[in-house]
């Protein structure tokens, strides 16, 4: 089981960007994606700042390869067109040449249509368009993809709330470590929905401006939408392609703290951490960069941070929290960032974690709050953590080879 | 090393929480099946059950029957499968937000909405702070949940791994897929449900966890062999070519399975498959079904399981589940074949210790 997982392609779409090269344009020039709610018919419309992927539903269709949206929900749209690219950015022709498979996430699913089914269905229960709610299950979503990439070997969902695409990323490593498939899509996909606005609303955990990430004066999240998909492949089936990087440690923790609330030390964020290093087989030192949770939430900024500090020892590598730049993207957040971190490690770049003005007085370390070029990053560490107390966090390195 | 089913826990339909065995079956009337449910009193804490939805109460004492009868206190992982998530909470809160125009809203609903939460809950309750992961994608939720509970035994760190299959029926969610033509008018004469020849199949619920390990013991319930998914054959060829390469895997020859367990529904449609294997490649097998008394759900399979599990220990077939008795005295291997809606084929292979 000594195979080595690395990355040949990464594919995404979020307030930030289409694809990656408009990603990678915002990140550099510092431009958020956070701003009013324009697609979602909610009474928060003026009152809370999202990230939107900045394509209508119809736009996303063309961009997906379809012709038409009928059957396809939001989330299947955005995570279509975050896959397709991942594909062909890992120079893949033909999709069953070897063993192939997508683990995806999601958290919401095709919620977006369910929303507007249900409001015609509550009045009258013979009402409401049917096709609004086929798709509602998460298991749709996948299923839209894998059928628009033409993958039938493996296909499977994984849902934990926010560290879901992180845990994709993870079992897909060790599917093809366990010599089941040698190819596997990974990520996930999460649109914005009523249902999570109001959600994280009634929770009292979002911003009414844009986040703060690690601020001591920080008050909440700003949801985002989008999706994330990476190409993982055995080194063997990769050969010559160019090789973004390599999954060299995952875990996950339970904190079994609290359904919503992490442990004001951030046990559970610590063990995930920790395990992720010993997978690895790397020390504290090696560590160059973490991509933080880093929500901007009162409660997620404290317990990671302590984690941190806790782990390191004091000497916390630099660190950031791309989610000023995105918003929360919830099941999405563990895929999107894992690209991130593949595009630090490529360009040897740190991307800043924007708003940040005053360091959290319960820390001693900040974030790096400016974009920073021509760092040696060989090794970043990614954390995802979600409701339930489900922890992941994931060892992204350079690939080397050996 | 073989992977072993060292306890079971289901609640279903049927009277099966406390260790009974489909031997005095229930006869229902009425829409669709909701499960027989214990007093939640013996499982879960008195003052968390008032706040808990029905899927958190069935999935939470389910597992606890399960730890208990495989005598693990604190697994080394907690691996849930579900179809739907918890749709009790979801429908609540969106009938909130469109009720009450996204005002006055509460956060519980929310919380326990998300589809992880009966993995969160279940380790709440025992303090477990090991790997916890839900998977949810139809038909293929257990399976995925079970593929990486194998995986994670052979990785070699854990012992016990807690893994299972829940869904919940609401009201709501039968209107709608009833609508779309799913059920049949209701569930009267369900006992006979493989003779049905009719539209559509009943609707069920229940929780049903299996406790995996790699530890030999006599009171382990069966190795859990082989478990294989096909994703929307084409068509009962490749169906046929898939068991075969099953079989061959497996070093067996078809007259070697002593059981074949069937996903059979009563729906018409679906159910061709079946019929097209128990006239075909298995017409010489014992034949049993499990869906006349689990109903139809995404992860109802995990009740074949169970079902398939408690066979192997006792051997013994219940009569309410024969379809074809071939009488095959010791039973070595059983087979089951199931699929959801025709898109999630799977096929599990369990052996005697």
């Amino acid at each position: 089981m000594s195979k080595r997982v690395v990355v040949t392609g990464m594919g995404l779409v979020s307030g930030i960007g289409n694809n990656l090269e408009q990603t990678w344009d915002s990140l550099i020039s510092s431009k958020s994606g956070i701003g009013d709610i324009t697609w979602l018919n909610t009474r928060h419309k003026n009152n809370l700042p999202v990230s939107e992927v900045k394509l209508s539903s119809d736009e996303l269709v063309g961009l997906a390869g379809l012709t038409s949206k009928n059957g396809y929900s939001r989330s299947s749209l955005l995570g279509t067109v975050a896959a397709r690219e991942a594909v062909r950015n890992a120079g893949i022709k033909n999709i069953n040449e070897y063993r192939t498979g997508i683990v995806s996430a999601t958290s919401v699913g095709g919620m977006e249509k369910s929303e507007v089914f249900f409001a015609d269905f509550l009045k009258d229960n013979t009402k409401g368009e049917l096709r609004n709610i086929v798709t509602h299950d998460c298991g749709d979503t996948t299923e839209k993809i894998a059928d628009s990439l033409g993958i039938k070997q493996y296909m499977t969902t994984i849902s934990t709330a926010c560290s879901s695409s992180a845990n994709s990323i993870m079992f897909g490593a060790r599917l093809i470590k366990h010599n089941i498939l040698d190819r596997v899509i990974v990520g996930g996909t999460d649109s914005l929905t009523k249902f999570t606005l109001n959600g994280f609303n009634t929770l009292m955990i979002l911003d009414k401006d844009h986040c703060r990430p690690f601020d001591d004066t920080r008050t909440g999240l700003n949801l985002g939408e989008g999706a994330g998909f990476l190409v993982l492949e055995s080194e063997e089936t990769a050969g010559s392609k160019e090789i973004f990087g390599e999954i060299t440690g995952y875990a996950n923790a339970n904190e079994a703290f609290h359904q919503t609330a992490s442990s004001p030390e951030g046990d559970g964020a610590y063990q995930a951490m920790k395990k992720a290093l010993e997978v690895s087989g790397l020390s504290i030192e090696d560590i160059d960069y973490i991509n933080v949770h880093g929500t901007g939430t009162l409660n997620n900024d404290l317990s990671e941070g302590r984690a941190m500090e806790r782990l390191f020892n004091s000497k916390v590598p630099l660190f950031s929290s791309t989610k000023a730049f995105t918003g929360h993207t919830l099941g999405a957040c563990g895929g999107i960032e894992a690209i991130f971190s593949f595009l630090s490690i490529k360009y040897n770049t740190i991307f800043p974690n924007l708003n940040f003005g005053t360091q959290m007085k319960e820390l001693t370390v900040s974030p790096v709050d400016k974009l920073k070029r021509n760092v040696a990053i060989d090794h970043v560490l990614s954390n995802s953590f979600g409701f339930g107390g489900n922890n992941s966090s994931l060892i992204l390195s350079r690939y080397r080879q050996r | 090393m073989p992977v072993f089913i060292k306890g079971v826990g289901c609640i279903s339909p049927q009277p099966t929480y406390n260790g009974q065995f489909l031997n005095e079956l229930t006869a229902y009337t009425g829409e669709y099946f909701t499960s027989a449910e214990p007093d939640y009193k013996a499982y879960l804490n008195p003052a968390l059950i008032r706040r808990m939805g029905k899927i958190l109460k069935m999935g939470v004492a389910s597992a606890s029957i399960c730890l208990q009868d495989a005598k693990v206190e604190n697994p080394d992982a907690i691996i849930t499968g579900t179809g739907l998530g918890c749709i009790v909470d979801t429908d609540k809160f969106l009938t909130a937000i469109i009720e009450n125009e996204e005002q006055f809203l509460t956060p519980t609903n929310f919380i326990q909405s998300t589809h992880n939460t009966i993995s969160a809950q279940i380790a709440l309750s025992l303090k477990c702070l090991n790997y916890n992961f839900t998977y949810v994608h139809r038909g293929f939720s257990l399976e995925s949940a079970l593929q990486d509970s194998i995986m994670m035994l052979k990785e070699g760190e854990a012992k016990d791994i807690l893994v299972g299959g829940v869904d919940e029926i609401t009201q709501t969610y039968y209107a709608i897929t009833k609508r779309m033509g799913f059920w049949k008018k209701n569930v009267e004469g369900h006992l006979s449900l493989a003779k049905a020849n009719t539209k559509g199949t009943i609707a069920g619920e229940g929780a049903t966890y299996f406790v995996l390990s790699q530890e030999e013991s006599s009171s382990n319930y069966a190795e859990l062999k082989d478990l294989a998914t096909i994703y929307r054959p084409k068509d009962i060829e490749e169906i046929e070519s898939e068991l075969h390469k099953f079989l061959e895997k497996n070093d067996l020859a078809v007259n070697d399975l002593d059981l074949v367990i069937l996903g059979i529904n009563g729906d018409q449609r679906g159910d061709q498959v079946y019929h097209d294997l128990a006239n075909g490649l298995f017409k010489d097998q014992s034949l049993a079904y499990f869906k006349h008394l689990s109903g139809e759900y995404p992860t109802s399979v995990a009740f074949g399981v169970w079902m398939g599990a408690k066979i192997m220990k006792s051997q013994e077939i219940p009569s309410g589940v024969i379809l074809e008795n071939a009488n095959k005295g010791e039973i070595k291997n059983i087979l089951i074949y199931n699929h959801y809606r025709d898109i999630n084929h799977s096929i599990y292979l369990l052996t005697h210790i």
